[in-house]
């Protein structure tokens, strides 16, 4: 075991002695508090600080721009933050092959910008700003679009990882179309730091629509928002989103269009008519339909927000069996969002009332887990994390889940603690 | 245990009937798709439950049988192959559809339903299963799951992987397992799904899956355009791809592939060098115009001829065409090999001069079919078993076309697999740490390496178990395998 002066100096002898640093409070992960923040600048560095911490049995929490920190139980025990923030390279974009191959601390803005020029995006739309691409695929991050162009795992389709003993690996590659060994990239995608860290990530990149429209039809009661989601889910006009903003007073259905300048407007013709049975439809203006995103960042820094997966066509199953908890159990009527096409639902409330929270979020798991579901807290105080875990542990595949984390990291260096199952 | 034992235990699970064991019934089984590489089996089993699966892979594991899955055997990179003194697991009488969930766009369907049935099945309700290889009319969803299965419309539309929502595995131990959320989205934990389907077989046995079913388009639009040379083909493709269209399909055939379709189903292809054939679907008014573009595109490509397909049997037609493309080769070539390299599109002018040239060197014919828009080749080295040392020649040419591959960025195969036949080339496209790392996930599913061993990876470790059930494990008695 070396003294910390001597690891502080290891450190600086790999990544330079301005990218070492002490960790303040402003470092700690849900109450922990680690030692350094390391701030590699290469895969190599990367390499070398994990072979460092593996050697010396440091505990790892890899870090991008830290907007998602807050996701997962606390960790068990927590010495080194590896930050991304010099990875920030964009190492290849070919427009004519639409894909782009990026460090890991790259932030989504920049690379969207870097790829605009050539009319192309990455059709991912987390509701975080400055978000990193690697804590986007770590976290699984997916916004409104995810309805037309699927999650993170739709899109990537190369990784470069380090495991918690040094080893680098790749996995993947620069084409859309690869089936060559295991894919891993999945397997990284949504795993919250516990196997390694993402180092860099290749996707493939969508043409930028020329036009785009957002209708929206107010929806009085949960099953009409469910009849209309249906009506369009069902339909030919290939919407881009389809989102549900439930609130104690703003309760409308928007469904995002997307098209060619000579197509849009039959697209908006299409999908009024379908909305039209189930309440007032309107175009929305530009900057309203920027206003009503995905879920915007609590104002509350104690806020709950539970996010639930369930059948899409349980929406207003899940609708009435979150308002109904939430008048029984002192919480007032909680902000509603969610991607009503793909079936997911945000559920946000005060988080004042522990108790009422905690056995809220007892209440839906009880009931969603159960229909084959799943709720996850996205972000909650960590008293309450204490009493009702991040995770429910509802499948079957969570013994799969403890082998894998066990052969990537036998060690239990990698965010020890904060994934399912105590992972 | 001894084989008779074996046959009799096998014979108490899934009756006398779902064990094959004569020598003769048995070679039925020795090789898939791919012929080049044949292994008899011990035995074959044809389970026809889930629960028939389980018990049959826990009788394995017991003792320390190696098993491979086998759906219709149309694999082409040699996955189904057998392994000796192994069992063979055939998932053909497992062939019911358990569930069709339209408002949840979901069907639920045991591994040998053949691709094809999906759509048929939900097609009255304006619904499809969007993968469609080309073996579609035969290969089975647990097939297509292994090998996470492309098809002509995944340009748009996605692989196997994006199509499939959950599965229930039986793991080489024996255990059931329940992976991806099935109906409901983003299931917590690692993405085990994603990394199962196209595992080529060796992470388990896939006994219920969960398809993901999608709404059929309002509009299609489709033609054949005849071009001087590939090259100008594949301007096309590039002009094309350029404006931000994203078509459902873009296949290219050249003029040598073209000959053998021609003489095998009489499409009347143009007399051209090369042909795209290209598919546009969606919202109708958004499709006419984007269609319309495509025309000019072509014509600014100097396409020789256009044919715009003017109904459904026409449009037939021309993916009869371009389906047919393997198995007319025969017409031409009494044998052939077939590769699977992808390349970046835009490589693709450098890479077919390469292919041609390679050709020329060899002394052999080579047909080019591929999937343009995703830049998946299907370069056909043709030869004669016959003719003495031509085989080996032709196996190496297409190994020289593989690598052309990897050297401009792409891959050794897109939708085929690994399984047996490219494993050899792996460290050209991974390192050792990239399939040691790998491999860590197959420690996780199958400690052991009895599910399908042997495949993908050139040198298979072991997982440094303490010994289970084995005392010591029979791929590495046999020497081909090394402690991890």
């Amino acid at each position: 075991m070396q003294t910390e002066k001597e690891l502080t100096e290891d450190l600086q002898r790999i990544v330079g002695t301005d990218n070492v640093s002490e960790a303040t409070e402003k470092d700690a992960v849900e109450g922990v508090e680690p030692d350094f923040v390391v701030e590699p600048g290469s895969v190599e560095e990367i390499s070398a600080v994990m072979k460092l911490a593996a050697r010396e049995g440091l505990a790892v929490a890899p870090r991008g721009g830290g907007t998602k920190m807050h996701i997962g139980d606390p960790p068990r025990r927590l010495d080194l933050i590896v930050s991304t923030a010099r990875m920030i390279e964009v190492l290849e974009h070919t427009p004519g092959d639409q894909i782009v191959r990026v460090e890991a601390g790259v932030k989504l803005e920049d690379l969207q910008e870097n790829v605009s020029d050539s009319d192309q995006m990455l059709a991912i739309d987390p509701p975080e700003s400055g978000a990193t691409i690697g804590g986007i695929v770590a976290a699984n991050s997916s916004g409104p679009r995810r309805y037309r162009y699927g999650t993170v795992r739709d899109l990537i389709i190369g990784i470069t990882v380090v495991l918690h003993d040094g080893t680098v690996a790749k996995a993947g590659g620069k084409v859309v179309k690869n089936v060559a060994g295991y894919d891993l990239s999945k397997l990284f995608t949504g795993s919250l730091g516990t196997l390694g860290v993402i180092a860099t990530a290749n996707f493939r990149l969508h043409p930028r629509p020329g036009a785009a429209r957002t209708v929206a039809v107010e929806v009085a009661e949960p099953q009409q928002a469910q009849a209309a989601a249906q009506a369009i889910v069902h339909s030919q006009v290939e919407a881009t989103a389809v989102e549900l903003h439930y609130g104690e007073t703003e309760k409308q259905l928007t469904v995002l269009l997307e098209s060619i300048p000579g197509g849009i407007d039959a697209k908006t013709e299409m999908a009024s008519f379908l909305l039209k049975e189930f309440g007032e439809v309107r175009t929305l203006s530009d900057e309203e339909s920027d206003r009503l995103g995905p879920l915007t960042p609590p104002e509350v820094a104690d806020e709950v927000v539970l996010k639930i997966g369930a059948p899409p066509v349980d929406l207003a199953a899940v609708l009435e069996s979150a308002l109904g908890a939430a008048e029984r159990k002192g919480l007032g009527h909680p902000r509603i969002m969610g991607h009503a096409g793909t079936g997911v639902t945000f559920v946000g409330f005060l988080g004042e009332n522990e108790d009422g929270a905690a056995g809220f979020v007892e209440e839906m798991r009880e009931i969603w887990v159960r229909r084959g579901g799943s709720v996850t807290l996205q972000r909650a105080p960590l008293t309450l994390k204490q009493r009702v875990s991040t995770w429910d542990n509802g499948g079957d595949y969570l013994g799969l889940v403890r082998r894998v984390k066990e052969k990537f990291d036998p060690r239990g260096g990698m965010n020890p603690g904060r994934f399912l199952g105590g992972n | 245990m001894e084989r008779s034992r074996l046959i009799r235990e096998m014979e108490g699970i899934v009756g006398a009937e779902g064990v094959v064991h004569e020598h003769e019934q048995l070679r039925t089984y020795e090789c898939d798709g791919l012929m080049n590489y044949r292994v008899i089996p011990d035995l074959v089993v044809l389970p026809e439950t889930g629960a028939h699966v389980q018990k049959v892979v826990k009788l394995c594991y017991g003792e320390g049988i190696p098993f491979v899955a086998r759906g219709s055997g149309t694999g082409l990179s040699g996955g189904a192959l057998p392994v000796e003194s192994g069992v063979l697991i055939v998932l053909s009488r497992m062939r019911k559809i358990l569930e069709v969930d339209i408002p949840n766009q979901r069907i639920v369907v045991e591994p040998g339903v053949v691709n094809m049935w999906v759509s048929q099945e939900v097609a009255d309700k304006g619904y499809y299963y969007a993968p469609d290889p080309a073996s579609q009319i035969v290969s089975s969803i647990g097939g297509n799951l292994a090998e996470n299965s492309g098809g002509v419309h995944c340009l748009k539309y996605g692989f196997t992987t994006n199509h499939v929502m959950g599965a229930e595995v039986v793991l080489p131990d024996g255990s059931v397992t329940h992976i991806g959320g099935g109906k409901a989205p983003d299931a917590p934990g690692y993405d085990l799904l994603g990394a199962f389907v196209g595992s080529e077989g060796t992470l388990g046995i896939a006994t219920r899956i969960t398809l993901r079913l999608s709404r059929v388009p309002e509009a299609v639009h489709t033609l054949l355009a005849g071009f001087e040379d590939a090259e100008g083909a594949g301007g096309a493709v590039s002009g094309i791809i350029g404006e931000g269209i994203i078509p459902a399909a873009i296949e290219m055939m050249d003029r040598l592939t073209m000959e053998a379709v021609e003489e095998a189903v009489h499409p009347g292809l143009p007399d051209a060098g090369a042909v795209l054939v290209i598919e546009l679907d969606g919202p109708e008014a958004e499709v006419e115009e984007q269609f319309g573009r495509v025309l000019e595109i072509c014509e600014d490509n100097e396409a020789t001829e256009i044919r715009v397909a003017e109904d459904d049997a026409e449009r037939a037609l021309f993916w009869k065409a371009r389906k047919a493309a393997f198995g007319a080769m025969g017409r031409i070539s009494n044998d052939y090999y077939v590769q699977d390299g992808v390349i970046p599109r835009t490589e693709l002018p450098a890479v077919l001069a390469r292919i041609s040239e390679l050709a020329g060197e060899y002394g052999l014919r080579v047909a080019n079919v591929f999937h343009a828009g995703d830049g998946n080749l299907h370069p056909l080295v043709l030869y004669d078993n016959d003719t003495e040392g031509e085989a080996e020649r032709a196996e190496k040419l297409a190994g020289e076309i593989v690598f052309t591959c990897l050297e401009h960025g792409g891959s050794l195969t897109g939708e085929h697999g690994i399984g047996e036949d490219k494993k050899k080339y792996m460290p050209k496209m991974f390192t050792d740490d990239d399939m040691n790392v790998m491999q860590l996930l197959r420690c996780a599913f199958d400690p052991h390496q009895i599910a399908n061993p042997g495949k993908i990876f050139p040198t298979p470790r072991l997982c440094g178990e303490r010994p289970g059930p084995f005392h010591m494990h029979p791929l590495q008695k046999a020497g081909i395998v090394e402690q991890f």
